[in-house]
């Protein structure tokens, strides 16, 4: 690892204006993608600003109509939470299919939403639920968010303070782990909401997650099964590796997507 | 010795590994020590046109920055292999020299470039960054038959037979050719072995210290073997007198075979220590480990068998082109040799073609990893099995039953000129198909197929060769009347400390706790072979064995001094020296310490207590061979390919049990390693040459998660070959699975058309091979 100078501002604006003025600097969460990187030589910012001092991106509530975590949390503390248990369940049950305990500690929600990892699974809630992305500066849509494999609608200095959840009437998420990583080879968030059928895939897209519209619609329209039975995958643009032959990514969107339609139904 | 299971309570080692006390070469740091960080290729194949090391040199902390050229300069030698196939009786081939830099060619991802020397670990890291290296790329091939078959440009100019380094050849062409034309059926199939990363817990890592005072080299290291090491780097390398070398492995965080020939960074360290006049530590990161250590396996085969409709075996072909990647290394020549050797198993086949070429590809190179070529025997020789019993409609247990070796034919030379002292083959086939309910089968498919699932099953039957080279082992009496063994096995992992000390406990009658255990130290250690093939309980056992005679012998010496008797009439029984026919005794810890008097008869018979003694293997005495029986069931989901093992029961012969709870573990961990080689690992490279399962994150290393309840069962079955009448256990687990494995799998899924599958039979893989199946692919 490269020398680098840590420290831990206090206000959101003082993050950003340290950002500004640093040669490479990089924001600092939970450093379990961050750290690792700068041991391989992947990174090596001159400057780290850590987070963790900042109140705004602490603690979890419930607004009634939506679950705001702050960016912070920790996967550990999403689990342990009475709150997300209330709101919104599968969140919890998502989170607990995250890496090891190890890592649950230490990795946060908005580090690994910032990080964009095609692989991630956190990408099919905020996509799933059509989460809101609160930053220093702005608001930005889910929708609007995902721009590509680790890259989001994020300026370079923009910090992600907190992300907002709508509650869905119902969600289930379905993943089909790596079996070396663990991470997401597919993983699918079917949620019913207010405004009507929500369903993202992660893991599997060529670039990045994306919602299964044509999923959605056929759900609107009809039962369940019709809308399985209805749908063609075979156009979906998948990521590419040998391991996992496109085919085989696409017929396991169709699985998870039946797995967690499934589980919904219950 | 069965009884030694009711008494075990836990390993002599487990203290210090359960509380972190344990010593491995990254707890070791030697008062100014300075750090080395490696520059290796990013090309697998490039001429190498200069190396800039100026602005590294320049960098923060750095003490030196050394390339091939000092190498030449300062006239250290290259590496040879070990040994070649014609040492055990093959072909001359081409054998690499391997400069421990490279000069003037790299020749895979991760050839050794340059090094870095610096104050720190990071400091060396951030300066090989610096070091600037003009390559200039050439063609790339990566697999074996390509290269032989005229892809890529040769490897190696000097050798005139292009990318092959030699072709083993096996059997009776005449005699086999004959019997597949006379034969009812014959089948054909094409298997594959990847390449597995022995990926140990504890990375290779080593430290070097040259005392200039002195005029000689300490080598901390992590190794299975410390006195082979030493011969390669005193000969080869640096070319000095082996006693001027001191090489000691401490505890070793996992062999797997990876750590029984030295690699280029352990002559490194000591050369970067002569060059700065301070201690050089080098420990791979995982990438590096990934990258730089010697892989396992690597074959692609072309196979026949031949047999009459009754199920009488007549014949075996094969070609097979084993992937030795740039260079042929370390101790590569086994596994090339018992690929072919053991394919017979315990089958009397009457006869065999068997050729198999080593070929030179722009990959790393390939040694031992646990099982070492007897994997890849057993899997053709099962596959063709099995898929022999589908093509006559015969019961696949009853094909093996008709055709195994029977025990009255003992001893039984093979085809391939291997001579079995024991085994009870059919026995065996018979106990580990009841022991998994083989008859309750048809029920448990139906209720499999029930569910939407594909139930298959397999029974296979393995063999292993063990126990090479010769060994030493000594006992030594302190003053006190305590006792060193001091071992030429080394023990990294197994459980040695353990057994040993249960042993000499045992024969001599003392107190384990006043017994103390040394190995890996070539100071301490007159010589030793180390530990690999699954050889230590029977050459160390047998050893110890003798050791503890010759040992007893020279007690009675003082035994008939002090109680004015003759040799001859001593008897040594429980501890006590005593005269036959008479009370008078003296034990033997008394006797011992008489040795240690500065006066008395020590002054007659010569001061202190020890024995020697020596035990032989392969070449030149016969080995052992453990044998055994896997049995394995699946279901498949036929939709999703997804697939869970159901049961699965290992049968070992491990001839006399030493110690049963250390013998099941050795057989657990090595089904784990199989099912690994089986269903998840893979090394895998591009067409570059650029690796591609580098890390853990692409690599699948078994975990719990992966592994079924194993019943595992031993059968003794003594050998005849060793005082002791043990057989090896190291290895047994990892030969059988990978064929248990494939073969449940293939039972389950051959009903859809499928004839066969490569492994590692991933989920993706199998999905994509009924996928194919169906379509009619
Ligand atoms: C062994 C292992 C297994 C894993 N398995 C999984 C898995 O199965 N599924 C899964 O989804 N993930 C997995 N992960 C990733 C894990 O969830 C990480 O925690 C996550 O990717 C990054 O979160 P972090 O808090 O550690 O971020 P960091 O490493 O601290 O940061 C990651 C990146 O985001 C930037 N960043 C961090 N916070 C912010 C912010 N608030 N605003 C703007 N930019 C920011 C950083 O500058 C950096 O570039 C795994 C990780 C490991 C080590």
């Amino acid at each position: 690892m490269n020398e680098f100078q840590i420290i831990r501002p206090a206000a959101l604006s003082d993050a950003v204006a340290a950002f500004n003025d640093a040669e490479e600097a990089m924001y600092l969460s939970g450093g379990m993608t961050l750290i690792p990187s700068m041991k391989a030589r992947l990174a090596a910012p001159q400057l780290l600003i850590d987070l963790s001092g900042l109140p705004e991106m602490q603690g979890i509530s419930d607004s009634g109509l939506s679950l705001r975590i702050g960016a912070m949390t920790r996967w550990a503390e999403i689990l342990r939470s009475d709150v997300v248990a209330g709101a919104i369940p599968e969140l919890a049950r998502l989170v607990g299919q995250i890496a090891d305990r190890h890592v649950r500690n230490r990795g946060t929600i908005g580090g690994s939403i910032a990080n964009n990892d095609p692989a991630a699974d956190c990408p099919a809630a905020v996509l799933g639920l059509g989460a809101t992305l609160i930053t220093d500066r702005r608001e930005i849509a889910a929708d609007d968010f995902y721009l590509g494999l680790f890259t989001t609608a994020l300026e370079e200095d923009e910090i992600l303070v907190a992300i907002d959840f709508p509650k869905p009437q119902a969600a289930a998420y379905a993943k089909h782990p790596h079996p070396a990583s663990g991470y997401a080879v597919a993983g699918v968030m079917v949620a019913r909401m207010a405004q009507g059928w929500r369903v993202a895939v992660t893991g599997a897209g060529a670039d990045g997650a994306f919602r299964l519209t044509e999923l959605e619609a056929a759900l609107q329209s009809g039962p369940v099964e019709a809308a399985l039975e209805k749908i063609d995958v075979s156009a979906i643009q998948v990521l590419n590796e040998p391991a996992f032959p496109a085919d085989f990514r696409r017929q396991l969107i169709l699985w998870l997507a039946r797995e967690s339609l499934g589980r919904l139904a219950v | 010795m069965n009884d030694l299971r009711d008494r075990f309570t836990g390993r002599l080692e487990d203290r210090r590994f359960l509380t972190g006390t344990g010593r491995y070469v990254d707890d070791i740091t030697l008062p100014h020590q300075a750090h080395m960080a490696l520059v290796l290729s990013p090309y697998a194949h490039a001429v190498l046109r200069g190396i800039d090391t100026a602005e590294a040199e320049a960098m923060p902390g750095v003490l030196a920055v050394l390339t091939g050229a000092d190498v030449l300069a300062d006239g250290l030698g290259p590496v040879p292999p070990f040994f070649m196939p014609k040492m055990w009786g093959g072909p001359e081939g081409y054998a690499t020299l391997r400069p421990i830099l490279c000069t003037d060619r790299v020749r895979c991802v991760g050839d050794r470039v340059a090094i870095v020397i610096a104050e720190t670990r990071d400091q060396a890291r951030l300066a090989a960054e610096m070091v600037a290296v003009d390559y200039d790329p050439l063609p790339v091939v990566t697999s074996a038959r390509a290269a032989l078959e005229g892809d890529g440009v040769p490897l190696w100019e000097d050798n005139p037979t292009g990318n092959l380094s030699c072709s083993l050849e096996m059997g009776d062409k005449a005699a086999t050719a004959a019997a597949f034309a006379a034969a009812d059926v014959t089948l054909h199939r094409h298997f594959l072995t990847p390449r597995l990363a022995p990926a140990s817990l504890e990375p290779r890592g080593c430290i070097g210290h040259y005392d200039a005072g002195e005029d000689r080299y300490t080598l901390h290291t992590s190794s299975q073997d410390p006195h082979g090491f030493r011969a390669v780097i005193a000969r080869n390398v640096l070319k000095c007198a082996e006693s001027r070398i001191r090489v000691i492995s401490p505890d070793v965080g996992g062999g797997f075979g990876l750590k029984a020939h030295m690699h280029p960074e352990d002559a490194l360290v000591l050369w970067a220590s002569r060059r700065t006049g301070r201690p050089v530590k080098w420990i791979a990161t995982r990438s590096e480990a990934m990258m730089t250590d010697t892989q396992g396996r690597g074959q692609e085969i072309e196979a026949e068998i031949a047999l009459n409709r009754d199920g009488k075996v007549l014949a075996v072909r094969a070609t097979a082109w084993t992937n030795m990647g740039a260079y042929f290394w370390g101790t590569a020549t086994p596994p090339f040799y018992f690929a072919m050797q053991l394919i017979p198993n315990v089958y009397d086949l009457g006869a065999v073609d068997l050729t198999n070429h080593a070929v030179f590809t722009n990959i790393a190179p390939m040694s031992v990893y646990r099982g070492a070529g007897r994997p890849e025997a057993t899997f053709v020789m099962e596959r063709l099995m099995d898929e022999a019993a589908a093509a006559i409609g015969m019961d696949p247990v009853e094909l093996r039953l008709k055709n195994v070796i029977a025990p009255e034919a003992m001893p039984f030379k093979t085809a391939t000129g291997m001579v079995y002292d024991s085994g009870e083959f059919a026995n065996m086939i018979r106990k580990a198909r009841a022991a998994a309910d083989w008859a309750g089968f048809p029920a448990r498919a139906e209720a499999s197929r029930a569910k939407g699932l594909l139930r298959g099953r397999s029974l296979i039957s393995y063999i292993e060769v063990a126990g090479v080279m010769n060994e030493r082992m000594e006992l030594r009496f302190e003053p006190d009347g305590t006792l060193t063994i001091l071992a030429g096995t080394h023990s990294h992992g197994q459980g040695h400390a353990t057994v040993f000390t249960e042993l000499v406990a045992d024969w001599l009658s003392i107190p384990a706790e006043s017994i103390r255990y040394v190995q890996g130290d070539t100071d301490r250690i007159l010589v030793g072979r180390g530990t690999f093939a699954a050889r230590s309980s029977m050459l160390g056992g047998s050893a110890l064995l003798r050791a503890k005679d010759a040992l007893i012998e020279r007690a009675k010496e003082m035994a008939a001094v002090v109680l004015q008797a003759e040799i001859a009439d001593i008897d040594f029984e429980q501890g006590m020296l005593k005269v036959r026919g008479s009370n008078k005794a003296l034990s033997l810890i008394e006797a011992a310490k008489l040795f240690y008097l500065p006066a008395g008869p020590a002054n007659l018979l010569g001061i202190g207590l020890t024995g020697a003694g020596t035990a032989a293997g392969k070449p030149g005495a016969a080995p052992n061979y453990p044998n055994g029986c896997m049995v394995c069931e699946v279901e498949v989901n036929p939709k999703t390919g997804a697939l869970t093992i159901e049961r699965f029961v290992a049968f070992d012969d491990v001839g006399r049990i030493l110690n049963a709870t250390l013998c099941e573990g050795q057989i657990h961990g090595g089904i784990a390693q199989g099912l690994g080689q089986a269903l998840l690992e893979a090394m895998t490279y591009d067409e570059d040459g650029q690796l591609t399962s580098g890390s853990f994150m692409d690599y699948c290393m078994p975990r719990a998660e992966h592994m079924p309840a194993v019943d595992s069962y031993l059968l003794e079955v003594p050998c005849a070959t060793n005082p002791l009448q043990v057989k090896g256990v190291g290895e047994s687990g990892a030969i059988g699975t990978p064929a248990a494995l494939v073969n449940a799998v293939m039972d389950a899924i051959r009903p859809l058309g499928v004839t066969s599958i490569d492994m590692p039979v991933t989920q993706a893989r199998l999905w994509q091979t009924l996928r194919d199946a169906e379509a009619g692919v």
